[in-house]
């Protein structure tokens, strides 16, 4: 019963020592020992997880939390201080990529090189040899020293011998962006076939994607203890969920520092939007002083917080695309401002693409009830925007189109999609066939 | 046993990390491997112009008696300091991937072996032409100096190199370590001329067997003693058996410290 797994981590924990100045040199041994504290980084703590047979997990953390520590502990690149790790079956590690390359070497010498550090013996590699070859592409240049590989080449071969270095568990640590887009599809589609033939695999990335497309199961490692496993799809939404919180947290101090990006809706360009097309002015945007003078002129009328929520009211900053969606403008307002106000939106994309803007004027939305304080909302049904990151600007403007308030960057969040579209938006569709 | 036979199955690696090595090490300059033999040969006349017509020293041939001790020293302190570097050399490596790090160690000084062979060819070229001739029935005496020397050279660079991650100074002491070492072994001077009293200290020295070994064979055309091979794979076995002890200890937090 046992057998059916082939990794079976059990509380494992490892500890680092820190130093500040880290010394290799035996004077700093002797003369300065009161220098030489260190402290114990507790990287793991208590992490147990099994892994099936021929079953496919992701770890995925934060920077820091611990996944790589891990997958370098299963390779037995580094010893846990407690606890065990059993694997069943030939290991191999596509960690490093390229390992003992040598520049003045010929392509085919280095598949020898590369592949007997992964563990090959001569035979082996002879059998794989035009395998490597041909998924590198190189037919034409493999006997030519790497030093005249373009880094593209050079990746490609690296990756070719990599993956054709068969083992029982395969252990990857974010090496999946290699290449152009055909070649990291070809790779792709290569670990889809190793999975295939039964090996076990556990991916380390920061790709949700990757790993929602070869992955049975995801294993988010958190501060040194697992804190959820289960189906890629949910752990995956969990974690960037999480992510995008910590995200808005740190937003304040960088949205000061980006707020001369172009792209913002300004004060000059809102006034002339009268007129105008939304989505043309968006691009015209150059004086963000003004902007923020637009509002602190000494009207009181304030966004105050601007937020997105999901179905069930919670507060998120990363939506599945075509999730209904919550948006809710919070404000604060001097009565005796306001003049038959109206709302304005823009989803702008991160590279200040704006994808969609509108306001109430333009909807014919008139008399909007205004109070000292409240919050406005707008349904989305569908939040259709493709795969990125978004914010939104929201203004209040009088209907002599006066700024009240224009809060830009106000809210920030990221879209994802189970499905690999492009573009800017999701169209709702439905295909027909004849049978 | 278990890491013996995993080292076994890493033979392929050792074999083309030496193979890189010899190979990349003259790639580049205009007579690429001749350098191989072009070393010791330039060497050899060095010394034969020295100490044939400058320091005449009371040793007939001396330029011979010298370069016949001196090709295998040069193969252990070689083993010796070039080993220390072995394992920081190849840190990104070491970091990334798993392979016994054994490998390392064995390679380098596996490759140092390979480029004393190449060098006794000069060595034998050199015997042939002063006249002092080889004798081909004593030459077969050479294989288990070798192989006691490569064994010795292994478990030195074990200890070396795994000591070199923890501390990055010892490389540069044992370059003087390395020093002080071949002139309390007779690779210059015959051992006879060590005087009675410091006799039992210096036949700690797992060089001096080796090398009045090798000086029997090559020079003296004569086997060399029972008592004399016997001593140096005892004090070889010694060395093995704690640098693969000691390296055992050592290198599991190797990819912590590097």
């Amino acid at each position: 019963m046992e057998e059916t797994y082939a990794i079976e981590v059990e509380h494992i924990s490892k500890r680092f020592k820190i130093y500040p100045d880290k010394g290799h040199e035996i004077k700093d041994y002797v003369t300065s020992s009161r220098r030489r504290k260190h402290e114990n980084r507790e990287v793991l703590k208590d992490v147990s997880f099994k892994v099936k047979k021929g079953e496919a997990i992701g770890l995925i953390g934060h920077n820091g939390c611990g996944k790589s520590t891990t997958l370098k502990l299963l390779s037995k690149i580094m010893y846990p201080d407690g606890g065990t790790i059993t694997m069943r079956g030939r290991v191999s590690s596509l960690i490093e990529l390229g390992a003992g390359f040598h520049p003045d070497m010929s392509g085919r010498e280095n598949i020898y090189i590369n592949a007997s550090i992964f563990g090959l013996t001569k035979k082996e590699i002879d059998r794989r040899l035009d395998d490597i070859i041909a998924f590198s592409e190189l037919e034409e240049f493999i006997d030519n020293p790497v030093r005249t590989y373009s880094s593209g080449m050079y990746m490609r071969l690296a990756f070719a011998v990599a993956i054709n270095v068969d083992a029982d568990i395969l252990l990857i640590d974010e090496i999946l962006a290699v290449g152009d887009v055909n070649f990291q599809a070809k790779c792709f589609n290569r670990l889809r076939e190793i999975k295939a033939e039964g090996t076990t695999i556990v991916i380390v990335s920061h790709s949700m994607s990757q790993i929602e497309q070869i992955c049975e199961r995801s294993i988010w490692i958190h501060e040194g203890l697992v804190r959820e496993e289960g189906a890629p799809t949910a752990v995956d939404e969990h974690y960037l969920d999480y992510m995008g919180r910590i995200n808005n947290q740190v937003k304040p101090g960088e949205k000061k520092s980006k707020g001369r990006e172009p792209g913002g809706l300004t004060g000059t360009g809102s006034k002339k939007e009268t007129t105008g097309n939304a989505v043309n002015k968006s691009t015209a945007g150059k004086n963000p002083e003004k902007n923020t003078e637009g509002s602190a002129d000494g009207r009181s009328t304030r966004i105050t917080r601007v937020c997105l929520c999901n179905q069930d009211g919670q507060e998120k900053s990363r939506f599945r695309c075509g999730e209904p969606v919550r948006l809710c403008i919070e404000y604060r307002a001097d009565l005796s401002e306001l003049d038959n106000p109206l709302i304005g939106l823009k989803f702008i994309r991160n590279d200040a693409l704006v994808c969609y803007g509108t306001n109430t004027e333009r909807e014919q939305i008139k008399n909007i009830p205004f109070h000292e304080k409240g919050t406005l909302c707008c349904n989305i049904e569908k939040l259709n925007l493709a795969p990125g990151e978004y914010w939104i600007d929201v203004a209040i403007r009088n209907y002599d189109m006066t700024v009240l308030d224009y809060a830009e960057k106000s809210c920030c969040f990221q879209m994802y999609s189970t499905v690999n579209e492009i573009g800017v938006a999701r169209l709702d569709h439905t295909w027909e066939f004849e049978d | 046993m278990k890491k013996f036979s995993e080292i076994y199955h890493y033979r392929t690696m050792i074999a083309s990390l030496i193979k890189r090595d010899l190979r990349g090490r003259y790639k580049g300059s205009v007579l690429g491997f001749a350098w191989t033999f072009l070393n010791p040969l330039l060497q050899l006349l060095v010394y034969t112009m020295v100490f044939s017509t400058i320091m005449r020293a009371g040793i007939e041939d001396y330029y011979l008696f010298l370069f016949v001790a001196l090709i295998p020293w040069i193969f252990f302190s070689s083993s010796l300091t070039g080993g220390a570097s072995c394992i920081w050399a190849q840190k990104e490596m070491v970091k990334k991937i798993y392979f016994p790090r054994e490998v390392l160690p064995i390679s380098h000084v596996t490759c140092q072996l390979v480029n004393m062979l190449l060098s006794f060819i000069i060595v034998f070229a050199a015997l042939l032409i002063s006249g002092k001739g080889v004798k081909v029935t004593i030459l077969c005496y050479l294989i288990p100096v070798i192989l006691v020397e490569y064994l010795l050279a292994i478990g030195i660079a074990f200890i070396s190199s795994s000591l070199t991650v923890y501390f990055r100074d010892l490389e540069h002491i044992l370059g003087i370590v390395s020093m002080a070492w071949q002139f309390l072994t007779p690779v210059m001077y015959s051992v006879d001329m060590v005087p009675e009293s410091v006799m039992p200290i210096f036949m700690l020295n797992p060089m001096t067997p080796i090398i009045t070994a090798y000086r029997d064979v090559l020079y003296y055309h004569q086997a060399p003693q029972l008592s004399t091979l016997g001593h140096a794979f005892g004090l070889g076995i010694v060395f093995l058996l704690f640098g693969w002890f000691l390296f055992g200890r050592l290198e599991r937090h190797f990819a912590e410290e590097l």
